[in-house]
């Protein structure tokens, strides 16, 4: 059943090629819908049991001479993620309501983009997966290149050729993988022993090209510049969901095909993965512009799930799909209220020229919701960035303790930085006197308000992650068995 | 079924929706909206309040333990339980905290308040009931930072002149220290697997980790803690929060948040690491002598009244913090008598200090209403003017420098009664701060009740009807808890003698 989320995504972006612009989103908003119907139908009515394994729920013969299949199969690990999708998916659909430019052609897109996702998180076959990541990646360009704003065609261009780059090692790794595992079935892969001298080139080859996407240190530069240029629905998605197709994939196919290529390498990815949480921090402390702010906080939350994989322990790799999930709708709601509440309206994303304009005042739900986005951002208690992050450092703690304390340093620097741009973006900067606030505060007529579709996308995404946050057992009950009997573990 | 406590937790939070979504009474946008925010906070204040004495109520006074516990699974990867109860100390702070809020909705609002403003001070406000009932850390966690963005908030949207630094020192101060106790906690708990605050404290007398770790965990949550009280040199900060901060947001900032700090000194810090304190204590008790002997010197040198508060606040909860260390310091099996003394008296200078402190920032609040400024030099003469305004305000003023008969003697005699036996020198210099105390209350008493009328001060309305029903009833009760302390000793006295138990 599942299985439909793909079809009906993709059948969705096939009748808005040819039903006329004015169905265009409500199309778009049915399809996404039902995908995260059919995500959270399954993820109440699916025994948490039927989770632990990864398994079969179609599987079609395609190109048999190869030993393609059409395989796609389900785990905790995949539910979770296509839940995450579906989320993302729905809000990012309701913040692209007021789209008027090419509108078909924009929701094309974006569906296909859902769809890919979907895919990929449900694929059992390593071809079928590889084919899944490379088709999100052309849709996304044209949603860069033909919607985005700032430098669409550099960020667009810079973005799938990073894309591509770290696809062509993908590429090299599953002909590895099939050459001498003689197989794509990623179950029976996983149950073959290969060489150790194999795993231990193969297995960077394979993670480090799935982790470009995740925007590992120093592979990341295409990430805020991607963000900056993407147009929000864009953002919302690339953060939310297609950095999480990297990560995904290196733990689903990386990690699990060659765990002692692992085990020599999972150090150096614990070493990249702090720099990449501190460093990203360092850099979106100074950044002028809101977005990149938000882009390098994405980098920097991407280190956690990094380090979180790299402990090679329950716990961290639970903790790390956790803030996959978490991440997903903090970073959509962050780039919501950037991209769509104040640029739609102020049409600056300069956080100097925002900090004049004490936007609190006009915009009070953008305010509070940019409040919660950030609190969770920054890994408040009660918001689910803080079940994932904690899960992550006790995982840590046990491989890496020196990790932890630099990773602690980085929690304190994105507390830093996520203060700063909520201060100026929404609180005035400077301690104006109150005749000159009075002057120069924007009323709340002077802006459009808040829309419906916005309010609602808004207050799905805040409700999930402190759904997250004050009971995160929903997730780790399914998660946590399903890491647990990965082969890497053992 | 909800159980008392997390009905305590709970009711705040429901009022700031409420507060939040009530339509406001008439279409007038701005003025009905501050109008409304008030009752209904009031409101939910009254109903919390009442879960509180009925939690008082039916609280037994001689059972050792945590009582009206509320247990259910949470977390299990991390072995994190919603686990919620109150012994003494959590159900004296629960009562200090449903005392102090309704005040502070009742002191004068900042000039943009608006619902928002409520809404706020009531997230704050089931922090501190979370912070002070939650017995597993991962839930006292949850709650210790669930008041730093209501806290930042209040301080950067409110505040007055230089808010935007103050508040972001606030945040970022605490921020820090509760990045470091958090993973200080994590290291323990990977080493003995539970965050059970009473599990934790059983253990600590064996030593919860080893050599250098051991004093890695116990530097983090000391940082962590020590920000909060403050504790000299980690109190920067404050001056800055509290001065910025509206009039009822210094007065929780000081009445109740800064207790956040001793409650955690109380519960984690000293049980889980008795081994570390007894090597160290003569360095922490200096730092505290240091808070005690300084931060008045600093209040003396101020103009600002409400910077000056914020000095001796301080030096007040140094107090608190002489009295823990002393305990937990004492090299020799210290007698009982004196343990408890000085446990009661920390316990005791928590609630006091929670109640004067809040009244004077109260009356400074009601002065800059009044007067638009609150320099020290700004005023004069006030007796001739407004008496009975500086007759109340003089009470609250003795309460804290320690006039016996007021609640501040109670507690600070008991610490210096106690701590003397433990640590003679350290209390012995501590004594300086009492004096300091002294001499900058009499100044600002000098200077504003005294002297001419000022000019500027001539206008002023003595107390009105809505003041005095802040002021009457909290004075009574510094009276009462001066005069005849054991209705607040009863709630404590348990939980002192398990207490010391567990730090000998």
């Amino acid at each position: 059943m599942i299985a439909w989320t793909i079809y009906l995504t993709f059948g969705g972006a096939v009748l808005l090629l040819v039903l006329p612009r004015e169905f265009a989103r409500w199309i778009a908003l049915l399809a996404t819908i039902s995908g995260l119907a059919l995500g959270t139908l399954a993820f109440v009515g699916m025994p948490i049991s039927n989770l632990a394994h990864f398994t079969t729920i179609v599987r079609v013969p395609w190109v048999p001479a190869l030993g393609m299949n059409y395989h796609l199969a389900l785990d905790g690990v995949s539910l979770t993620m296509v839940l995450v999708t579906g989320i993302s998916a729905v809000s990012t659909v309701l913040f692209s309501w007021d789209v008027e430019y090419r509108q078909n052609e924009f929701f094309f897109w974006l569906l296909l983009v859902v769809g890919g996702c979907y895919g990929v998180f449900l694929s059992a076959d390593l071809f079928l997966l590889f084919v899944f990541y490379e088709l999100v990646i052309v849709p996304k360009y044209f949603l860069i290149a033909i919607f985005g704003s700032t430098n669409k065609e550099y960020g667009a261009m810079k973005l799938t050729l990073y894309s591509f780059f770290g696809g062509m090692f993908v590429f090299i790794g599953i002909l590895v993988a099939y050459v001498s595992g003689g197989s794509l079935d990623l179950n029976q892969l996983s149950q073959f022993e290969f060489s150790p001298q194999l795993q231990s080139w193969a297995f960077p080859v394979l993670f480090f090209g799935f982790v470009v996407l995740a925007g590992i240190w120093p592979l990341h530069t295409w990430a805020p510049t991607g963000h900056a240029a993407a147009p929000t629905a864009g953002s919302m998605l690339l953060a939310g969901i297609v950095m999480k197709l990297g990560s995904y994939a290196a733990l689903r196919v990386a990690m699990n095909l060659f765990p002692q290529g692992f085990q020599i390498w999972s150090k150096w990815i614990a070493v990249l993965a702090v720099i990449g949480i501190v460093y990203a921090a360092a850099v979106a402390l100074r950044q002028r512009d809101l977005k990149f702010v938000i882009g390098y906080s994405s980098v920097s939350h991407m280190g956690f799930v990094l380090l979180g994989l790299a402990t090679a322990n329950v716990l961290g790799v639970s903790g790390a799909v956790l803030q996959m999930f978490s991440h997903g709708v903090i970073a959509a709601l962050l780039f919501a209220v950037a991209g769509r509440m104040i640029y739609r309206r102020t049409h600056t994303r300069e956080l100097d020229a925002l900090s004049e304009m004490n936007l609190s005042h006009a915009m009070p739900f953008a305010a509070f919701t940019f409040v919660v986005a950030a609190a969770a951002s920054m890994g408040i208690p009660g918001f689910s960035g803080f079940a994932a992050e904690i899960t992550i450092l006790i995982g840590a703690w046990k491989t890496y303790p020196v990790a932890v304390w630099i990773a602690g340093a980085g929690i304190v620097i994105v507390a830093a930085f996520t203060l700063r741009a909520l201060k100026l973006s929404f609180f005035g900067g400077k301690d104006v006197q109150d005749e000159v606030t009075t002057a120069t505060t924007f009323r709340r007529e002077e802006f459009n308000p808040i829309t419906i579709p916005e309010k609602i996308g808004a207050c799905m995404l805040m409700l999930t992650t402190l759904a997250v946050g004050v009971y995160p057992k929903l997730l780790l009950d399914r998660i946590m068995p399903a890491v647990e009997t990965m082969r890497f573990l053992k | 079924m909800v159980g008392l406590v997390t009905a305590i937790i709970l009711i705040p939070l429901i009022g700031a929706v409420a507060v939040c979504t009530w339509p406001p009474a008439s279409a007038e946008a701005t003025t009905g909206r501050l109008r409304n925010g008030r009752p209904i906070a009031l409101l939910f204040n009254i109903i919390s309040a009442g879960c509180a004495i009925a939690l008082w109520r039916n609280f037994d006074a001689t059972a050792t333990g945590l009582q009206f516990v509320e247990r259910h699974a949470w977390i299990p990867a991390i072995n994190a339980e919603y686990l919620v109860g109150v012994d003494g100390l959590s159900l004296l702070l629960v009562l200090l905290t449903s005392l102090i809020i309704p005040f502070a909705f009742l002191a004068p609002p900042p000039p943009n308040g608006s619902r928002a403003f409520y809404a706020t001070m009531l997230v704050m406000q089931s922090a501190l009931y979370g912070t002070f009932t939650a017995q597993n850390f991962v839930l006292w966690f949850l709650f210790y930072e669930m008041s730093l963005i209501p806290g930042f908030l209040l301080i950067k949207i409110w505040g007055g002149g230089n808010r935007d630094r103050a508040a972001t020192k606030f945040f970022l101060y605490t921020f820090l220290g509760s990045v470091a106790m958090l993973l200080s906690f994590l290291g323990i708990y990977l080493a003995k697997g539970t965050f059970d605050f009473s599990a934790l404290a059983r253990l600590g007398r064996s030593g919860l980790l080893e050599g250098n770790l051991a004093w890695l965990a116990f530097a983090g949550i000391f940082v962590g803690l020590a920000v909060k009280v403050p504790l000299f040199p980690f109190h920067t900060w404050l001056p800055d929060a509290y001065q910025t901060a509206p009039t009822g947001v210094s007065m929780v900032l000081t009445g109740l948040l800064s207790k956040m700090g001793v409650y955690g000194f109380v519960r984690l810090l000293l049980p889980l690491f008795p081994h570390e304190i007894k090597v160290i204590g003569p360095w922490l008790l200096t730092l505290v002598v240091c808070s005690i002997v300084f931060a008045p010197l600093a209040a003396w040198a101020q103009r600002d009244l409400k910077r000056m508060i914020a000095y001796l606040s301080i030096n007040h909860l140094g107090y608190c913090m002489l009295g823990l260390f002393a305990t937990a310091a004492s090299p020799a099996v210290a007698a009982s008598i004196d343990t408890h003394a000085a446990l009661s008296g920390v316990f005791m200078q928590i609630f006091n200090h929670g109640v004067t402190a809040a009244m004077l920032f109260y009356f400074v609040g009601l002065l800059e209403h009044r007067r638009g400024l609150r320099g020290i030099d700004d005023f004069g003469g006030l007796m001739q003017r407004t008496p009975l305004l500086c007759g109340w305000m003089s009470v609250a003023m003795f309460s804290s420098l320690g006039l016996p008969g007021l609640n501040g003697f109670i507690g600070e005699f008991l610490i210096f009664k106690g701590s003397f036996a433990m640590a003679a020198v350290f209390t012995a210099i501590a004594v300086i701060g009492l004096l300091v105390t002294a001499i900058v209350f009499m100044r600002a008493m000098q200077c504003l009740f005294s002297g001419p009328l000022a000019e500027s001060c001539s206008a002023f309305p003595d107390l009105l009807r809505n003041e005095k029903l802040v002021v009457v009833p909290v004075t009574l009760l510094m009276f009462a808890i001066g005069i005849a302390p054991q209705f607040i000793f009863n709630i404590f006295n348990t939980t002192v003698v398990h207490m010391a138990r567990l730090l000998s």
